[in-house]
């Protein structure tokens, strides 16, 4: 009997105990909440749209009919520095203009915190173009979710794909069109250096004076720009005329530059 | 007592009953004493009969190509150890050609990069190079495997291999890593030699090309697969604008017209020789090497003489038994294995 109150005391305290303790604690600043980004793309000053005409840096008419690209390797700043890196078996996206779905990325189950900072990679990982076959399920399997966006022959993913047609680009004696086309890709070789367009983008989230807000409740929403046209220049005018194909050749570097900063954020809605 | 005696009986019995079953008739990869540790992660893709059986079919599959013409085995064809034997260049579909000599498909789990330009990183990427290549297979992966879904005989053979009718890429191209792990050369007479297998010898005039191998040839192709697994500008050209070998997937200019260095087991088998099979013979190749060497700025270093004389000082005697030897390097076994036949 003695034995059975001391348990029935314990459990009771304990049942009294850790509400309390919840409440103490349970500021805003605990759990988990989602981010949601959205790949907004854009031409210049315009929404982009497929098989509209745009006008490039060298002063070419250009109408686009792919813009694909890899992002990942997500990582949430706070404003002390600390950060908050989103696990690698959720951290790759694929992001294809003519599939709205995939240009809303969601980082689940991020810590709650005011975050002031976005980082991430435009492409794959060397680590990740090195995988095994195993490891690479979903947008990553050179068969299904990747078709299209692998080198088989020069094992790796096609980090950006951008193609079109312009009256200023050659005629492609395949197909009778004016054509370009940038796949670019390059992790930087598997066994000894080359060349390495892997590109990490670093944006700052603020929504007016206030950081980007994570709650357990909810999370903040990145809209970003991604403007195709900034592939055409900065640092470096790209010519369909002149260069109208760039795939893994030394010329990627040029285009890896230049789109090195066509994503910017635009603004940040706050749960 | 009886407490332990029970799982003890039953373990017992349990072992007596696999004592009654045939040995089992397969043993995987052939992992030769002369050779060391498989870069190939076994480990992460055993090879069972089931697998290996399905990576077979796979392989000798004409539903890989976009119109059902071509399967690996047309341009890796068994008896020439997985070459393609007369072909300079292969005939792919459409007859289309490719710009480079089909290579052997032999050791491969020893292996750390593949194809002459070394592109891919990992034998179970290597099929896909193939699959999609516009001049070989020209077809998608993703239609590949939606084929073998439709299939009637696939979907049973994947269960078998992997546990469940599931056909997805990890799957599909394990199979074929596991028919290719298999496909182990190391039973020539030289690799009986050097094993000190009970009477096997090597004639004297292959011991003399022997030791004049390994000082006018051993450089690259080194231990017995017989290649340094490097990329080398062998003179065969001094114009690379056609294919410009490693560099076309290394980007860099050191690269231009360097080619990897392939075994030469087998070598008897699998003729015309060098990236772009200039070469019919043996004596073709070794007369280059003494006298046909072009310049160029990426030429290898080690064909570079000190007196400024390119490629290697070969008398035709020392040429005679360098082939001697070389011949010691064809493995009947592997060659005529129809385990690995069609």
């Amino acid at each position: 009997m003695q034995k059975f109150s001391f348990w029935y005391l314990t459990l009771l305290l304990a049942a009294l105990v850790v509400p309390a303790c919840k409440d103490k604690t349970d500021d805003e600043l605990t759990g988990f909440g989602d981010v949601e980004i959205e790949f907004d793309n854009r031409a210049g000053d315009a929404a982009l749209v497929f098989g509209t005409e745009y006008t490039n840096a060298a002063g070419e008419k250009v109408k686009f009919s792919t813009f694909n690209y890899f992002v990942s390797n997500f990582v949430l700043v706070k404003e002390d520095g600390t950060e908050y890196v989103v696990p690698k078996d959720s951290c790759y996206f694929l992001c294809k203009h003519d599939d709205l779905e995939s240009r809303e990325v969601v980082l689940k189950n991020v810590p709650a915190g005011d975050y002031t900072g976005l980082k991430f990679m435009i492409g794959i990982d060397s680590a990740k173009s090195v995988s095994p076959i195993t490891e690479r399920s979903g947008v990553l399997d050179p068969a299904a979710g990747a078709n299209g966006m692998y080198w088989s022959w020069n094992a790796g993913y096609i980090f950006v794909k951008v193609e079109g047609t312009s009256p200023q680009a050659p005629v492609d004696p395949g197909t009778g069109e004016n054509t370009f086309q940038y796949h670019t890709g390059l992790f930087g070789g598997y066994d000894s250096p080359t060349l390495n367009n892997l590109k990490t983008v670093s944006l700052e989230t603020h929504h007016g004076d206030e950081p980007a807000k994570v709650r357990r409740t909810g999370g903040p929403h990145f809209h970003l720009y991604v403007d195709v046209l900034e592939m055409f220049s900065n640092p470096t005018n790209i010519s369909v005329a002149s260069n109208p194909t760039s795939h893994a050749g030394a010329y990627s570097k040029t285009v890896a530059d230049n789109y090195a900063d066509m994503f910017v954020l635009d603004h940040v809605h706050n749960p | 007592m009886l407490k332990y005696s029970l799982p003890l009986l039953l373990l017992l019995l349990l072992a007596a009953c696999r004592k009654d079953e045939p040995a089992a008739p397969f043993s995987g990869p052939f992992l030769p004493a002369n050779f060391p540790a498989p870069a190939y992660d076994l480990a992460l893709n055993p090879v069972t009969e089931d697998g290996f059986a399905l990576g077979k079919k796979l392989f000798y599959e004409r539903l890989l190509s976009r119109d059902t013409t071509i399967a690996c085995a047309d341009c890796h064809i068994s008896y020439a150890a997985f070459s393609h034997p007369d072909h300079a260049t292969s005939h792919g579909i459409d007859g289309l050609f490719g710009k480079r000599n089909a290579p052997a498909v032999q050791n491969m789990l020893w292996r750390t990069s593949f194809f002459w330009d070394g592109g891919v990183p990992n034998l179970d990427l290597v099929p896909l190079n193939a699959i999609q290549s516009p001049v070989e297979m020209d077809e998608s992966p993703a239609r590949v495997l939606e084929k073998l879904r439709a299939h009637p005989e696939y979907p049973a053979m994947f269960k078998k291999a992997f546990g469940s009718e599931e056909v997805n890429t990890a799957r599909f191209l394990q199979a074929l890593s596991q028919f290719m792990a298999m496909l182990v050369s190391a039973n020539s007479p030289y690799d009986r030699f050097v094993r000190l297998e009970p009477g096997a010898t090597l004639p004297a005039e292959a011991l003399e090309g022997r030791d004049l191998f390994a000082q006018k040839c051993g450089t690259c192709h080194a231990t017995d697969q017989f290649t340094d697994q490097t990329y080398r500008n062998n003179g065969i050209l001094n114009d690379f604008t056609h294919d410009r070998g490693r560099n076309e997937v290394s980007t860099l200019p050191d690269d231009i017209g360097k080619f990897r260095v392939p075994s030469l087991r087998n070598l008897t088998a699998t003729a015309p020789y060098m990236h772009n099979g200039k070469f019919k013979t043996l004596e073709a190749v070794l007369d280059h090497y003494a006298a046909g060497v072009k310049d160029s700025p990426t030429l290898d270093p080690l064909l570079r003489q000190p007196d400024g004389s390119l490629g290697i000082p070969l008398t035709a005697d020392e040429k005679t038994k360098i082939i001697a030897f070389l011949k010691t390097l064809t493995d009947d076994d592997f060659l005529r294995d129809e385990r690995f036949a069609e």
